[in-house]
């Protein structure tokens, strides 16, 4: 009898079409011209980014469109140490929740141009575009953001957006 | 400006498992063009081979090869293909219990139309052209008599 098969591949794979619905797409569009909008709930008055449609919390559409700033602040961050197949960059890189100044949830994003353990809660940064002749409908138009050289933020003016 | 957007999104795991020494020793012998199942101690013959009888829990014994045809116990047609399917055109997925086994193996049948299949017809392996220890090294299973 030959040497028993130690492992085999097993390989999953789920091919999606995903669509990205009204204001998603709306949201995808203003990228694509260097803008970052949200949708503010007339209700609670809390700005989403990206907008929603309607407010979670109060179940109202949250119809008034908002333009944001393009500087953030670091609320919480990981630094990514393993490898895997999607990964944007060679480890370790940071992803980070980043809390749009005029936004009232953080949005994912990477955070680049500092070493990885100087990253910190309430460190002040700013969207890195693409050239705008690579600007495009995609989250990708935003290659990173990085320090912008303010005084961090005090802890107060993030605690209720963690 | 206002068009809905819509993209391609793939969730992918690449894994590679460990199967274990019982699997590990059925998928050599793929490798080799048999097919291997493991006697319990009550004398069943299971194919494809479990470390542990089903019925009583106990640790199964000795490796023993089957035949390499059988009779299809239940199956399904597929109409519509899909990308990974063992083959490119509509198959069945049958329940397959070899000769000298008690027990069905789970594989396509390649009966070319669904009035060729029925419950209890007798099918043989077809193996692929290139074998590697992997249960696709039984490209699919084929009416006898075709």
């Amino acid at each position: 009898m030959s040497e028993p098969v130690q492992v085999v591949p097993m390989h999953v794979r789920l091919e999606y079409t995903v669509t990205a619905g009204r204001t998603y797409s709306k949201y995808l569009h203003a990228l694509a011209h260097k803008r970052i909008i949200g949708g503010r709930c007339p209700r609670c008055t809390k700005v989403y980014v990206p907008p929603r449609g309607s407010c979670p919390t109060c179940g109202v559409p949250t119809g008034d469109e908002v333009e944001l700033q393009h500087t953030a602040t670091v609320t919480t961050f990981c630094i990514v140490n393993i490898p895997f197949g999607a990964m944007p960059f060679p480890p370790p890189y940071v992803v980070g929740a980043l809390l749009l100044d005029g936004a009232d949830l953080p949005i994912l994003h990477l955070v680049r141009g500092i070493p990885v353990d100087q990253v910190r809660m309430g460190l002040r940064v700013r969207a890195v575009w693409v050239p705008d002749a690579e600007l495009a409908p995609t989250v990708e138009s935003i290659r990173w953001f990085e320090p912008n050289g303010e005084p961090d933020a005090d802890y107060k003016t993030y605690e209720a957006h963690l | 400006m206002n068009e809905v957007l819509s993209a391609g999104y793939v969730l992918e795991y690449t894994y590679t498992r460990s199967v274990g020494k019982v699997i590990g020793n059925f998928l050599a012998g793929l490798r080799e063009g048999r097919i291997t199942g493991v006697r319990t101690s009550s004398g069943r013959v299971i194919v494809p081979p479990t470390e542990y009888d089903p019925d009583t829990g106990e640790t199964c014994g000795e490796f023993v090869d089957v035949g390499s045809s059988g009779v299809v116990k239940t199956w399904a047609w597929v109409n519509e293909v899909r990308p990974r399917c063992p083959l490119k055109h509509p198959f069945a997925w049958a329940l397959i219990q070899l000769d000298g086994a008690d027990t069905a193996l789970l594989h396509a049948v390649d009966a070319g139309s669904i009035e060729r299949m029925r419950t209890g017809m007798r099918v043989r392996v077809r193996w692929a052209v290139e074998r590697s220890g992997r249960i696709e090294d039984i490209a699919c299973f084929e009416p006898e008599g075709a």
